[in-house]
Parts: structure tokens; C-alpha cells; sequence
């Protein structure tokens, strides 16, 4: 996994509650079987006037100059600035796999759907969770100063703004850890595993129906 | 010892080892597998040289990309006309070979939507972790198992390690006082829960589902209760273990016998909140206010009872839910203030892991017997949950009272619930759908979802707008 120690980049505001998974990656782009490669596709639906295909030419494609991705100001950004309940509904990864291709290392957002929000950290991710009022008051600044930047320092859980002044955030000691040092969960899992060998074997003896094999297995 | 909700039961049962910052590993019962999410886990799993820690935890059945009329499925693999689709569903084939995990394919009649095949084939039973690459995995919580939805990097977790990395959420539970009214059902529940509570509301906890009005559901009621817990945010869902539960399961293809069944059987009674046990939160809601539900909106918390209207933007004085509530009624094409009665539907979809089962087939051909569908609904369709409840309606008759109606009667699968196969809604055009999610764009490019119970959307078929099953009866 890509460690995440400190990023400082442009902060493009999507100013937009509850943003689904379909939103932020359409279905018909989960019928590849790799992890890469979704970057061109994040939002699609919105970015795009047309509908979007997979392995279509992206770059022919007409796109919508309203929305927010496509304006030349916030080109390049690192940083998501969104609303409440970010990444709600499906549990696809390609959501934060389509956000982290195309170039974001950090989200910030009042708060988040929970399986997106773990998804994130296993991708190197961060997403960071501050007080409303912060984001609607980042929500003012990033709109009216164009190259509006932040940096995030996972190490030190701030985030700088462009006047010098720094915002706190906290994050899991677990998963700062992971993110700090690039760490594969199941790697550290599976230092574990006497612990899980020895766990089964008890659960194995005091609920034996949870580890039957029945005739419908060799069918 | 204290008392304990039955999360607390279960979770305590699971739990392998806790950090200091309360991070735990829960062991794994049970993993579901689709065709969608798990590629990428397998082939992590080649690339680091690592097997399944226990393949016979393992379940699966592709569902998400397969075609549903009955000449694409009689070719079998080679009936899958999108070739992107088409590799997908054969490499969930080749890696269950290649790990020696138990898969139903799509050429076995027992194949279906995975959260419908597992309950149905015993493979989840009360009392289990469950996970699968899917957010509607809470639906399982319907019969007292711990069911999450978990992504990609988790399924290669759970893979490797029978194991899942979490933390404990917070307990919740939504009570549901009295009895429903006739012609409300299990989805008029959950859809009022979710108007209630909001999408986000059950965020960060597990929800049980308790009271009156949840113990009378049947099963299958209690599946389409948990299946949307995900959509109020909570991860997992949870129902108390009872005689119905036992009777469900009893018989089942994996589900344990003769001895083994008795002691099984004796533990699972337990499975219950006690009686004092606390909840982080409360919620409760009386089943005689529950009416007919319909979505209106472009999340499942916009929500109106089928005698209400589309909300007037104008009439909120909050102005980020105004702003939610124009977005909304501009991608839908609805004005403010319309009765919901007045929504016309160009489609209208049956199936999905909410409700695809006999018992939601029933409910709708019920509606639909010895009438027509209205000459302005282009689409109409039913995709039965899997081969097993195709078979048990045609038995019943069921198919060829909805093929007589105009109908079409459809091969299991996920079909217009996510639109990733070809069954796709048009763009602009008005669906209403049993489903679970009104997304924008969720049932094809630009479609407008209406999600309601089986039988309010047989009877909008036959009508071409919404109305009220209750004038029906």
C-alpha cells in the first residue's frame, strides 16, 4: 500500500451531500478485474454529457464544463473538500481506487459512510472527518481564492491552511500507523495466526454446527 | 456478567483479539462471493503466494453481470453478450476452481442473487460473522447472523486470514410497536425507518430490529428489513432468533442434522438481546402509522407515504435540504407539491436482493391476477431471487399469472436493481422499482427510480401511476 505521511496539494470543493459510490464510480465501470485505471471515469456521469462506457477513448468524449472537476482552476487537486455522508450506499472499492488513479490523497468531510471510510485507508487514502462548521468555512475560502491550498501531515494530524494557521484532526492510532508506514493488513494479520489457529479450534469444538460439511458442497 | 444485546452476543462469540485502540480481528463464519468485488482479491492473493486460510468458509454465485432472459441464459457463459461482462463471471469461475471454493454457477438452478442463494441453501445460519463484497450483506441479520458489507482489500483479508479487521460499532435499536395495517409490508417499514432516521442516521452502529410488528414478518420480511440497514448507513442489521428462524433453516442444504441440529438449535435460542441490555440508541416508530411507501428523491430518506406528496422546496426553511430537495426534483422531473399518486412509471422492476422472493412473487402476482399492464408502462418485469424460487413460483403458477398480465418473467439475478447487465432503465424515464437504491443513475444513464413494495409496484403497472394497494383490497 502507498504510504500517506504528508501531502500538500489544490482543494477542489464538491459541494454536495450524501455522494454515492454510483456517483463518485457508475456500475458499468466495475466489470474490470484490475484495480487500476478508473481514475478517467471518477464521476463519470456528472463530468461527462454523454454515458460512459468501459474502454471507450475518455478523451473524445464531450464533457461538462459546469462541473466542478473541469475547471481549469482546481486541475491537479489533491484534496477533496465535500459534504455529509460521503461515499454512501455500495461497498465497491473501485470508489476510493477511481479517487486515489485520478489524484486525490485526502478527503475532508463532516462525516462518512463507513464502509467507504474504511475502504479508503486500505488504499492510501486518507479520509479526515472535521467539524461542519470548518468545512463550510473551507467551503468559502477554496471558492474564493483561486489556487487555494491545503497540506496534510498525518504525522502530526494538521492540517496547514494558506494563512500559516493549522487545523487538528484525529485519526485511529491503528490505521495512522498503517498509513505512516505503508503496512498490508493481512501482513500483520497473519503475524496473528496462532492466535486465529487456536481461536478456530475452540469455536471449531463449542459450535461444531458452523463447520460442517454437507452433501451440497461435492454438488 | 452484564447483559448484553444480541450484537454483544455475537460479536463476544467472534472476537480473536483486540488492540489498545480497540481495533479487533473478528473471525469469519461465513464469506459470500460474487463476481464483482473479488477478482482483485484473488489475484492479490496469487501475486503474494498465499491460499484461502479455510476454503469451506467459502460460498459463491456470480449474480451482479449475468443476462436474465432465457435464451441468453440457456447458452450459458457464452450467452453473456458484453465481453467485459463475460470474463468477469468466468474468472470468478476459474478462481473458485483454482482455490477449490464451492461455487453455484450460473448454468446451476440453485444460482441466484447471493444474498437470496445463502439463506435459501443454509449457508448462513443464526449466530454467524458473515461477510461478502457487498453493502446488501446485512440482509442476513435477518436470521441472527452478524452480516457485514465489506470491500475489495476485505475480501483478500477474509481470504487469507478467515478474519476481519474492525471495530466494534455502536448498538442501536429500531423498535417497530403494534401491527402494520393491512397492505403495508416489511419494505413500507424499512423505507418509513429510513425516512425517519435518515440515510446517515444509522452510521456507526449495528441496528437491531425489534419489536411487535418486526416479530410478526415473516423471514423473508425480516430479510428485506435488514437488507436495507445499509441504506440508513448501518453496516450490519440484526433480528432476535426465534421459532420462525428455526423453522426457516431447518432442512436446509448446509445447514447442520439429526444431533448436530438439536444442539444448534438449543444454542441459537439464545440469540436475543436480554431483556435489560442498553443501547447506545433507541428508536421507535408505531406500525399503525406506517402507510404504503414511495421514494420520491434520489436518496432512500426521500420518502413520502403513497397519500402524500412530493415535497415544495419552497416550504423548507432549512437551506442545505432545500438545496437536496431541488437537486433531487430537477434530476427526477417532478414539480414540487405533486401527489405522489400523480407520478406516472414508464417501468416497473420486481426483483433484487430486497425483495425477490416467493413470498414478495406472491404479493405482486396477487395484485396483478387477471389484469393488464397499462398500455403506458414500456417495461415491466419480474427477476426472481434465484433457479430456486423461479421453480417454486412456476409451480405455484405465478409466472404465467404475470406473463398473462404482460409481464415478463425473467432468470435470477441482479438484473435493474444496479443495471450492470443489459436490463438497463432508460434515460428520463420513471421505474417503479422493488430495489434499494434510487441513486441517480443506479437503473441505467439518467433514470429516475421510484422504489416501493412488490405489490404497490404491481399495482402501478396495472394502473401506469402510482396508488394506494390499500383502495384495492
Amino acid at each position: 500500500m502507498n504510504k500517506f505521511i504528508a501531502e500538500k496539494g489544490l482543494v477542489l470543493p464538491l459541494d454536495r451531500a450524501n455522494v454515492d459510490t454510483d456517483f463518485i464510480i457508475p456500475k458499468q465501470f466495475l466489470k474490470s478485474i484490475k484495480r487500476t485505471g478508473f481514475g478517467v471515469n471518477l464521476f463519470d456521469e456528472h463530468r461527462y454529457l454523454d454515458k460512459g462506457l468501459p474502454d471507450t477513448d475518455n478523451s473524445q468524449r464531450p464533457i461538462n464544463p459546469d462541473f466542478v472537476l473541469n475547471q481549469p482552476r482546481y486541475k491537479g487537486a489533491k484534496v477533496l473538500l465535500a459534504k455529509d455522508n460521503f461515499g454512501c450506499g455500495s461497498s465497491r472499492e473501485h470508489a476510493p481506487w477511481a479517487l486515489e488513479d485520478y489524484g486525490f490523497r485526502a478527503i475532508l468531510a463532516p462525516s462518512y459512510a463507513d464502509i467507504f471510510f474504511n475502504n479508503c485507508f486500505k488504499n492510501g487514502l486518507l479520509p479526515i472527518v472535521l467539524d461542519k462548521a470548518i468545512i463550510s468555512l473551507l467551503f468559502t475560502e477554496v471558492e474564493a481564492n483561486q489556487g487555494y491550498q491545503l497540506e496534510v501531515d498525518l504525522e502530526q494530524q494538521t492540517i496547514l491552511k494558506p494563512d500559516g494557521s493549522k487545523i487538528e484532526f484525529s485519526v485511529d492510532a491503528f490505521r495512522k500507523n498503517c498509513l505512516l508506514n505503508g503496512l498490508d493488513d493481512i501482513g500483520l494479520t497473519l503475524e496473528e495466526s496462532e492466535t486465529i489457529r487456536s481461536f478456530e479450534e475452540n469455536w471449531r469444538n463449542s459450535a461444531p454446527w458452523y463447520f460442517t460439511t454437507t452433501s451440497a458442497t461435492t454438488a | 456478567m452484564g447483559s448484553k444485546t444480541l450484537y454483544d452476543k455475537i460479536w463476544d462469540t467472534h472476537l480473536v483479539s483486540e488492540r489498545e485502540d480497540g481495533t479487533a480481528l473478528i473471525y469469519i463464519d461465513r464469506h459470500l462471493i460474487h463476481e464483482v468485488t473479488s477478482p482483485q482479491a484473488f489475484e492479490g492473493l496469487r501475486l503474494a503466494g498465499r491460499k484461502p486460510w479455510r476454503a469451506d468458509a467459502n460460498f459463491a454465485t456470480p449474480d451482479h453481470n449475468i443476462p436474465t432472459t432465457t435464451e441468453e441464459r440457456k447458452l450459458g457463459l457464452e450467452g453473456i453478450k458484453d465481453p467485459v461482462s463475460k470474463i468477469q463471471v468466468r474468472t470468478l469461475d476459474d478462481n473458485c476452481a483454482e482455490f477449490g471454493i464451492f461455487e453455484l454457477k450460473m448454468t446451476d438452478d440453485r444460482q441466484g442473487i447471493v444474498h437470496v442463494v445463502g439463506p435459501e441453501q443454509g449457508a448462513t445460519l443464526p449466530g454467524m460473522a458473515i461477510v461478502c463484497g457487498d453493502s446488501h450483506t446485512s440482509t442476513h441479520g435477518a436470521l441472527g447472523a452478524l452480516a457485514h458489507g465489506i470491500g475489495t482489500s476485505e475480501v483478500e483479508h477474509v481470504l487469507a486470514t478467515q478474519c476481519l479487521m474492525q471495530k466494534k460499532a455502536k448498538s442501536m435499536l429500531v423498535r417497530v410497536d403494534g401491527q402494520l395495517k393491512p397492505g403495508c409490508t416489511a419494505k413500507d417499514i424499512v423505507l418509513a425507518i429510513i425516512g425517519k432516521i435518515g440515510t446517515a442516521g444509522g452510521t456507526g452502529f449495528t441496528i437491531e430490529f425489534g419489536g411487535e410488528a418486526i416479530q410478526a414478518l415473516s423471514v423473508e420480511g425480516r430479510m428485506t428489513v435488514c437488507n436495507m440497514a445499509i441504506e440508513a448507513g448501518a453496516r450490519a442489521g440484526l433480528i432476535a432468533v426465534d421459532e420462525k428462524t428455526l423453522d426457516y433453516i431447518k432442512g436446509r442444504p448446509f445447514a447442520p442434522s439429526g444431533e448436530l441440529w438439536e444442539q444448534a438449535a438449543k444454542s441459537w435460542r439464545g440469540l436475543v438481546s436480554d431483556a435489560d441490555a442498553i443501547f447506545d440508541e433507541v428508536v421507535v416508530l408505531k406500525a399503525e402509522d406506517i402507510e404504503p411507501q414511495v421514494t420520491w428523491g434520489t436518496s432512500p430518506e426521500m420518502v413520502a407515504p403513497i397519500t402524500g406528496n412530493v415535497p415544495d422546496p419552497a416550504q423548507e426553511l432549512d437551506e442545505t435540504k432545500r438545496g437536496n430537495i431541488q437537486q433531487a426534483l430537477e434530476y427526477m422531473g417532478l414539480q414540487g407539491g405533486t401527489a405522489i399518486k400523480d407520478i406516472k412509471l414508464d417501468c416497473i422492476f420486481i426483483g433484487s436482493c430486497t425483495n425477490s422472493r416467493i413470498e414478495d412473487l406472491r404479493a405482486a402476482a396477487g395484485v396483478v391476477k387477471g389484469k393488464k399492464v397499462a398500455s403506458s408502462v414500456e417495461v415491466a418485469m419480474v427477476v426472481p431471487g434465484s433457479g430456486l424460487v423461479k421453480r417454486q413460483a412456476e409451480a405455484e403458477g405465478l409466472d404465467a399469472i404475470f406473463i398473462e398480465a404482460g409481464l415478463e418473467w425473467r432468470e435470477p439475478g441482479c438484473s435493474m436493481c444496479l443495471a450492470m447487465n443489459a436490463d438497463q432503465l432508460g434515460e428520463g424515464k420513471h421505474c417503479a422499482s422493488t430495489s434499494n437504491r434510487n441513486f441517480e443513475g443506479r437503473q441505467g444513464f439518467g433514470g429516475r427510480t421510484h422504489l416501493v413494495s412488490p405489490a404497490m409496484a404491481a399495482a402501478a403497472a396495472i394502473a401506469g401511476h402510482f396508488v394506494d394497494i390499500r383502495e384495492l383490497n
